[in-house]
């Protein structure tokens, strides 16, 4: 035990001390620690596994610290709240207020603990205004509102504590930008302020540690480190399954019967999978062989909040044998006894597999259990090659990255609703929050300049300014509509177009009858594909598509047996970088098949003799004729977008090289590239040659020129328009519908791009879709570490490395480019049908 | 933005890129820029122009990109450059709020003052702009009836043979290999036309949505969808595949 935690031990009060012992439980080193140097005064990152009593570590400060206090005396001075606890989960804040009320009232302290999240009632809100809890537990969307009220600085002015939970999974996004400026704003109100970071392990401390405290040029500063000892650990295992391992897919049908197994074997398990749409298809795989009708659950994000709460609670109180999830269960709630985690697919990260595994067996004394399920081949390895990592503890969690311009565009609202401010003092608190420290001051003033009128270069609109400078020198808004404009459209989270799924009874001429239960919410794209009549499988069930009515999706129940699968945009994780480099080194060792089953370490096999296996510093392209066409396949192993983005500048240039492409498709570890010119003559010819076709320079001039094109760009501004309040998600009396919504940014889009490029919309929209749709960087990196390196098979035959992805061909499309020539297809219908009929 | 960018786009073969057909006997080219032109009476219709879109947005706190009325205007001009017509119809909502007109800048309004000269114009009014126009060149009224048709900017329930109309936006979507593409279209059934509409920030409407019910005869609806460089015809019955 440090001698920090040796002086902590004086710092408990009595009543925590007896409580401890009551319970036989002796307060943990890192608790202690932290507790310690916290009362002194530091800010600290906390880093521990889930069971390692980390929530009572980050509360203990402000807990002895207000059992020290006492009760306030009525009539006492306004006291603003003593601690902010801030959660990325409704849930999770609800959860805690569970777990934090028990000690608290066992011990009997003083202290009054409240939530505040978007489902809190109006009227409990103003009296958490007026009369101030001790400890609120909230989230990052709630900071943000009650920053940008009149009466922050009263509410705030006693703050002592900020305590973040799962810090690690809130840096990384919007979400985490937005609320390091609010913690910026909360510094600036309680100057004395400590914050308390927890978090799973993470690649890169030093950057959360940043985050904590406030930032200033020329200076580093980062928050105090505690870090917890490791649990157990884990008991991992592939499954290793008698069936045959299927070369491509994503769905392990082969699987199911030994998953079942498993499930049959334990007390309650938790399935992973990476999509909803994978989750739906196995939890119906799981329910056609479930024998003894044992209970299994799907919980994913776009179900119905009512369904997810059911299976939440059913799954707290142990009433379930198995529940399929996504990313919606990845945080860390405590669901249960959980003693087996089954991740179906492969993890596409070893961290995300180290916190998903972490779910199982919250005792962190006791070992966790996961299976692995690879899907596929390649997830063989990818599986193999994550299990590696957590056994040697890589960690390949995504950098914090650069703040985001829309969502200091929404903070400069915010702050000006709060209370007039000056440029410059503004400026210099938003870049004492670590992810703005490098922003020039030459940028913010244009993003105060889009917050006033949309900063164009055409200068129309300054009598609507919504923030207007006075001679004072102030920037103030301009009506009170303002405010509650910003009110109504805060947030980073911008959701995908969705429709109410609601069930109706089909009436006995077809008709639809009355409104019956709501499922949860689908996108509206995949119902713009389905005609009445058609089934798709969404919530466990599969339903009969009966029509739209207003903003609803209606549909009946239906019995087909093949139903088409709700195809959701997102939940999809690239493979991470660190898990490609470790599949490539598996691939060019074979000291390490051992490990892999038979039949994928003699594929491996029959792949080297063939043609070659790619070594790990190098890219293999192999070139085959199949059928009418020519193939070209790549194997970078850098993630399905950063294949994605490849797939298109590559076709363009070979189209510009009179190769005549005909399409791609890519998955996390391959490309393909199909051509009615033979590709493999024109690659040995050199015409072009492979290192022109691959240079780095592609991402010059034929980047730009796609991107001005790309659909996946629209989808980004569509994110940024709304999170920096060009266009609302709602607005007072009159909701849109998503739709309306979606059509009108991508028309802002094209008007905005045609006529003014250099907008600082576009460039935050252009910065977004280089780090996240486009991988743009990890593209760079790849393209500079084979230049010289690539490797060219010129084959007869496609190669048995080539298999998984020749058989995505066809069920992986590139969707949304410009698709004038589906038009062309059905136009041609018409005229074969007036060539037919000559008079019609 | 296809549109613009076809705006200022030379076309060599005119025939090939735009659309025949008759509405209650009277013949009608659809050009993919969006406008409708009627041969024998030199006449051009445009609905829903939508102008000053934009500022009615800032208006409301909203600030859109300033530059819809220029693009609008932009094609527009190349339209009414390429047919040169006698008269020019624009079929309602031609502002986007009531005081649209009378708050135009000054440059937009000397834009229409030259492309009305030597013309014929007339401003339907339609529900976004009720009152009429404001200082701008040619005449101001609810309907009209010309040339054996009935020009109005919502479609009626009562009358459909030989109606243009505007007002619903039509859109057609077509689905080819779980695909869709959506476009602005010309709609019509050979007694009713509806145009989509022309102001370059407007948005569309679905043949299929229920606003649009009754107001076709389905089995001869066919949906005359703008392109990028052309216009494609397909039969309500073929949009999906």
């Amino acid at each position: 035990m440090t001698d920090s935690a040796e002086a902590a031990r004086a710092l408990l009060p009595a009543t925590f001390s007896a409580w401890f012992a009551g319970k036989g439980w002796q307060p943990r080193a890192h608790q202690m620690e932290l507790l310690a140097r916290a009362t002194a005064g530091e800010s600290l990152l906390l880093i521990a596994p889930t069971g390692a009593g980390k929530t009572l570590a980050g509360f203990l400060p402000a807990l002895t610290d207000l059992a020290r206090r006492g009760k306030i005396p009525p009539g006492s001075a306004f006291t603003g709240i003593h601690t902010l606890y801030i959660s990325p989960l409704k849930a999770l804040a609800v959860d805690i207020e569970r777990n934090l009320m028990k000690p608290v009232s066992e011990m009997g302290l003083p202290i009054t603990i409240e939530t505040r999240t978007g489902d809190t009632p109006q009227a409990k809100r103003q009296r958490q205004r007026l009369n101030p809890p001790d400890i609120l537990l909230t989230t990052p969307e709630q900071v943000a509102l009650l920053i940008a009220n009149g009466e922050a600085a009263r509410f705030f002015k006693d703050l002592k504590y900020v305590i973040f939970d799962e810090l690690h999974s809130l840096v990384t996004s919007k979400r985490g930008h937005l609320l390091s400026l609010g913690l910026a704003r909360l510094r600036r109100l309680a100057p004395g302020l400590r914050t308390i970071g927890l978090s799973a392990t993470v690649a890169e401390p030093m950057d959360l540690r940043r985050w904590l405290v406030a930032q200033s040029a020329g200076e580093e500063n980062h928050a105090g480190l505690v870090t917890a000892p490791g649990g157990a650990r884990p008991i991992i295992t592939i499954l290793k399954s008698e069936e045959r391992v299927p070369w491509s897919g994503h769905q392990a049908k082969y699987a199911m019967p030994e998953v079942y197994e498993a499930i049959k074997q334990h007390k309650t398990a938790l399935l992973f999978v990476n999509t909803r749409s994978q989750a739906e298809i196995l939890f119906q795989e799981l329910w056609n062989i479930n024998e003894d009708t044992l209970p299994i659950a799907l919980h994913h994000g776009s179900l119905d909040v009512g369904q997810r709460r059911k299976v939440e609670q059913a799954m707290a109180e142990n009433r379930l044998r198995a529940v399929v999830a996504t990313s919606t269960l990845d945080l860390g709630i405590d669901w249960g006894d959980v003693d087996l985690v089954i991740h179906v697919g492969a993890p596409k990260g070893a961290s995300r597999l180290a916190q998903r595994i972490g779910r199982a067996n919250h005792r962190m004394d006791e070992p966790s259990r996961a299976i692995l399920v690879p899907a596929n081949r390649f997830e063989v390895m990818e599986c193999q090659a994550a299990l590696d990592a957590n056994y040697i503890g890589a960690q390949d969690t995504p950098p914090v990255g650069d703040g985001a311009l829309d969502v200091l565009a929404q903070h400069v609202l915010g702050m000006a609703c709060a209370a007039p401010f000056d440029e410059d003092d503004l400026f210099a608190e938003v870049t004492s929050a670590s992810p703005y420290t490098g922003l020039p001051r030459e940028k913010f003033g244009r993003i105060v300049q889009f917050v006033a009128t949309g900063g164009y270069a055409l200068k129309t609109y300054e009598r609507y300014a919504r923030i207007r400078r006075t001679p004072d020198g102030l920037w103030r808004v301009s009506n009170p509509g303002v405010a509650q404009q910003y009110r109504l459209n805060l947030g980073t989270i911008v959701e995908m177009p969705m429709l109410n799924v609601r069930m109706v009874k089909r009436g006995a001429k077809g008709a639809v009858g009355r409104g019956g239960a709501s499922l949860g919410k689908v996108e509206e794209y995949f119902l713009e594909m389905l005609s009445p009549g058609d089934t798709f499988l969404f919530s466990g069930k599969v339903l009969r598509f009966e029509g739209i009515r207003e903003n609803e999706c209606l549909v009946s129940q239906a019995f087909a047996l093949d139903p088409k699968v709700p195809a959701y945009a997102g939940g999809k994780f690239p493979l991470s970088t660190y898990l490609a480099d470790q599949v490539r080194g598996m691939l060019d060792d074979p000291a390490r098949w051992g490990a892999l089953p038979d039949q994928v370490r003699d594929w491996l096999a029959l792949q080297r003799d063939v043609s070659s296996l790619p070594r790990r510093d190098e890219l293999l392209i192999e070139t085959f004729p199949r059928g009418s066409r020519h193939y070209m396949v790549a194997y970078p192993f850098e993630g399905r977008l950063a294949h994605q983005t490849l797939g298109m500048l590559l076709t363009r240039r070979l189209e510009r090289a009179g190769r005549r492409p005909l399409g791609f498709v890519a998955t996390d570890y391959s490309l393909a590239i199909w051509a009615l010119d033979d590709l493999g003559h024109a690659f040995a010819v050199e015409r072009p040659s492979l290192s022109a076709l691959f240079d780095e320079d592609m991402l010059g001039d034929d980047l730009e020129a796609w991107l001005d094109e790309s659909y996946m760009l629209k989808r980004t501004f569509r994110n940024c328009a709304v999170i920096a309040g060009l266009i609302e998600q709602r607005h007072p009396g009159k909701e849109k519908t998503g739709r309306q919504v979606t059509v009108s940014a991508d028309l802002i889009y094209d008007v905005l791009r045609s006529h003014e490029p250099d907008h600082i919309l576009l460039e935050a929209t252009r910065n977004d879709a280089a780090a996240g749709l486009l991988d743009i960087q990890r593209l760079g990196d790849m393209l500079a570490r084979i230049k010289g390196h690539i490797t060219h098979r010129q084959l007869t035959r496609i190669s048995p490395l080539a298999v998984p992805i020749m058989l995505e061909i066809g069920r992986e499309t590139v969707a949304g480019e410009a698709q004038d020539s589906l038009l062309a297809e059905a136009a041609d219908d018409l005229i074969a049908e007036a060539m037919g009929e000559p008079d019609s | 933005m296809q549109r613009l960018a076809l705006a200022s786009t030379e076309i060599q073969d005119f025939g090939a890129v735009c659309a025949r057909t008759v509405i209650a006997g009277v013949e009608a080219v659809c050009d993919p820029l969006g406008a409708l032109y009627l041969p024998e009476t030199r006449l051009l219709v445009v609905s829903d122009l939508h102008l000053e879109k934009g500022a009615a947005f800032a208006r409301r706190g909203m600030m859109l990109p300033p530059y819809d009325t220029l693009a609008t205007l932009k094609v527009l001009e190349a339209v009414i450059r390429r047919h040169d017509p006698a008269i020019v119809i624009s079929l309602g909502d031609n502002f986007h709020d009531r005081i649209g007109s009378a708050h135009l800048p000054e440059i937009f309004r000397a834009k229409i003052v030259e492309l009305a000269r030597g013309r014929e114009w007339i401003w339907i009014n339609g529900n976004h702009d009720p009152d009429g126009t404001v200082n701008l060149p040619g005449q101001s009224a609810d309907e009209l009836h010309y040339a054996g048709l009935a020009f109005r900017h919502e479609p009626s329930l009562i009358a459909p043979d030989g109606e243009i109309a505007g007002h619903l936006h039509p859109a057609a979507t077509v689905i080819r290999r779980e695909r869709a593409v959506r476009r602005p279209c010309f709609a019509t059934d050979g007694r009713r036309l509806l145009m989509p509409a022309f102001g370059i920030m407007t948005g569309g409407l679905d043949l299929r949505h229920r606003a649009m019910t009754g107001l076709f005869d389905r089995p001869s609806l066919v949906a005359h969808m703008l392109g990028r460089d052309r216009i494609y015809s397909v039969r309500f019955a073929n949009l999906r595949g």
